[in-house]
């Protein structure tokens, strides 16, 4: 063979990336720990301003993708909790993919579990809420440790299409509506009359839109401590050469099986919120294979391996997507040619094009771009860190 | 009984089609070792030139027209891919997980287009009559189209093999794929080779695109077909072991069988419906448990 059969993972400015410690070494502000100090409070502060964000009402008219553009409108709250939702989702796929190098196609699947255990047991089953949450969380943890162990049986390729094929179950065994379960296609909408009624209605939406963000921050923190512990060493240690990880004597396998069973689990919590967000459970947004494909284009747009970058690509695609919708329905819109009106209807064309620009142009995503500018301003300022 | 061979027979057409979509994907594998998410898109687009050009003809045009069809659908999805190669993938040699990623990102583009330009909706493919019909043999009906889709496995197969066995370009494929450091280290151009077995990938997803729509979804063609299609292929070439063109044969029929059998016994208790689709996954877990590498790769890739 010429090259080894896992993929090496290219998507991540290794260049950049020592240059840019370099850099900061060099400018004297940066030992690591300032470094991460930096980051936090910078962190902080964009979590202080989201928490507040229901209090701002700014009118920005060709900004929001909401229908009435007021930063703080229910459509717009339900928007940003959706990118919150995404941005914990992708955060857990990027502890997979970004920090592991195990591109797999399964994220979707626990996000669905997330989602559909919690409907049924609150509406099918009428238990109560907690309950309902702590079944959704073990059936994960459940389906993440068994699926996960057979399908990193086989490495590089063959991982990620034994796992695309385990999500595909998945979202055939919904569309089945197994003991009616699941409603199938048409989707279970979810019974509130066991919820807190903090968590209910239109009303709530405040409510609703500080709980998305408490579960992003809750993730954010987990997949933090995760990645930055010995055991995040040695998953960056797998994704750049498993082979040489064994050498080292350390067996990759539970290494990879634990980012595989965390990037599940916080998919799954995910999917919870989004739920109680949503109000209701369907196949094709939840459990569809183009979710999986959506979940991808956010981290490479973001940028992989750097978790602030998968939160930050969740947050472009969403908004995005929600604002090419909007954008379809002006009626300027239909002034278009047909060619064009026919591409642009579709947010999935655009978001693809966008997408292929990304992995063609700017490999590190968003994250790589922001760190390429500041090495370039380091450079016309006089410094040589590049040399 | 005759129903059992009947089912036999329409389950090893379906796996026909699928080794036609899984040779490709593995033809493109064990040369460039990328995993082509876009394959379903070729499928869509095949699918859907044959369906544009069945509008223009009488009657789907005859046993010409149809073999017309298939040529179009494979054509479409010949230069498609050759296109997609050498404009996104040549850019990214040297970078697998990219060339996987602007792969995904192909399909998301053309199934977005497809939807914008045609709609959601599943389309009819004007086929010849005889077509739909089925063949009797005593107390046997084998539809006519499963004789079409087992006839152009058997053709594409042979015709593979012959291709790499017998020509230089083969030769340099099958080199290639053993080692690829080498034959450019023996000054062969092999990104030749790389937009060649894209094209020729592609000649064989377009072709297995229009054949499925015809042969299995009623002549009805819509954007995500290809897609759906895409994922047993994906089991298939797993199967059969990454990389090897007769695995993936061997292992396309398997999955037919399965597939059509326990749809066919279990498809219609209610919250079974898809028993079928369901049973392929149970089955690549199996293979998989015992035998990772797959059934024809004998070595841990």
């Amino acid at each position: 063979m010429s090259s080894p059969a896992t993929p090496r993972s290219d998507a991540r400015p290794t260049l950049v990336d020592a240059v840019a410690s370099r850099l900061a070494a060099r400018s004297g502000t940066a030992s690591p720990a300032t470094r991460s100090r930096v980051g936090g409070a910078a962190v902080l502060a964009v979590l202080a301003a989201l928490i507040l964000l229901p209090f701002v009402g700014i009118h920005l008219p060709w900004v929001l993708p909401s229908a009435i553009p007021v930063l703080n409108s229910i459509g717009m709250l339900e928007v940003l909790a959706l990118c919150f939702v995404f941005g914990s989702v992708a955060l857990g796929y990027d502890v997979l993919f970004g920090y592991t190098g195990l591109l797999s196609f399964a994220q979707v699947l626990y996000f669905a579990i997330g989602v559909y255990v919690t409907d049924i047991a609150l509406t099918v089953w009428h238990w109560p809420f907690l309950a309902a949450v702590l079944l959704a969380l073990a059936s994960a943890f459940v389906a993440a440790v068994l699926l996960g162990a057979i399908s990193l049986r086989v490495k590089g390729i063959a991982f990620t299409m034994v796992t695309l094929a385990f999500a595909q179950a998945g979202y055939y065994l919904i569309n089945d509506n197994p003991h009616n379960l699941t409603s199938g296609q048409t989707g279970l909408v979810m019974a509130t009359s066991r919820l807190p009624s903090i968590l209910v209605g239109v009303a709530h939406t405040r409510e609703l839109y500080w709980l998305a963000l408490a579960y992003l921050a809750l993730a954010y923190l987990v997949v933090w401590i995760a990645t930055e512990s010995v055991t995040g060493r040695v998953w960056q240690a797998i994704r750049e050469n498993e082979q040489r990880v064994s050498v080292i004597g350390l067996h990759p396998a539970p290494f990879k099986l634990a980012s595989f069973v965390l990037g599940s689990m916080v998919a799954a919590g995910g999917g919870i919120v989004y739920l109680l967000l949503i109000g209701t459970a369907a196949p094709d947004a939840v459990a569809s294979a183009t979710l999986t494909v959506s979940l991808i284009a956010m981290v490479v747009l973001g940028g992989l391996g750097t978790r602030w970058g998968a939160v930050l690509g969740a947050f472009v695609y969403v908004y995005l997507q929600q604002y090419l919708v909007k954008m379809a329905q002006e009626p300027s819109f239909a002034r278009l040619p047909v060619v064009a009106r026919d591409a642009l209807s579709q947010p999935q064309f655009l978001l693809g094009v966008i997408f292929i620009l990304f992995v063609l142009f700017v490999p590190g995503g968003l994250a790589g771009l922001g760190l390429r500018m500041a090495i370039r301003r380091h450079r016309r300022s006089g410094g040589d860190a590049a040399s | 009984m005759s129903t059992l061979i009947a089912i036999l027979i329409s389950g090893i057409a379906l796996g026909a089609i699928y080794f036609l979509v899984a040779s490709g994907l593995s033809l493109i594998y064990g040369l460039m070792d990328i995993l082509n998410f876009a394959h379903g898109a070729f499928l869509t687009i095949g699918a859907y030139a044959g369906l544009e050009l069945s509008l223009h003809l009488v009657n789907g045009g005859g046993l010409l027209g149809f073999l017309g069809l298939l040529v179009v659908a494979a054509a479409a999805g010949a230069v498609v891919a050759a296109v997609a190669e050498v404009l996104l993938i040549r850019p990214l040699y040297g970078r697998p997980v990219s060339q996987i990623l602007i792969t995904v990102g192909l399909d998301l583009v053309v199934v977005g287009l497809l939807l914008g330009v045609f709609g959601s909706d599943s389309r009819q493919i004007a086929v010849p009559v005889w077509l739909t019909g089925a063949t009797h043999v005593g107390s046997l009906s084998i539809p006519n189209g499963d004789f079409v889709g087992l006839a152009a496995g058997v053709l594409v197969y042979v015709g593979l093999g012959l291709f790499l066995k017998h020509t230089r370009f083969g030769l340099v494929i099958r080199a290639g794929a053993e080692n690829r450091d080498m034959v450019q280290a023996l000054g062969i151009d092999v990104s030749k080779a790389f937009t060649f077995v894209f094209g020729l990938g592609g000649a064989a997803a377009g072709l297995a695109g229009l054949l499925y729509a015809v042969v299995f979804s009623g002549s009805l063609v819509g954007p995500t077909q290809g897609d759906q299609l895409l994922i047993f292929a994906f089991i298939v070439v797993v199967i059969g072991g990454l990389g090897s063109i007769r695995g993936s044969a061997i292992a396309g029929i398997v999955v037919g069988l399965v597939q059509v059998v326990s749809q066919f016994y279990l498809g219609s208790k209610s919250g079974w419906a898809e028993a079928g689709d369901i049973s392929v996954v149970i089955l690549l877990a199996l293979v998989l448990s015992l035998r990772p590498s797959g059934l024809a790769g004998a070595r841990e890739r």
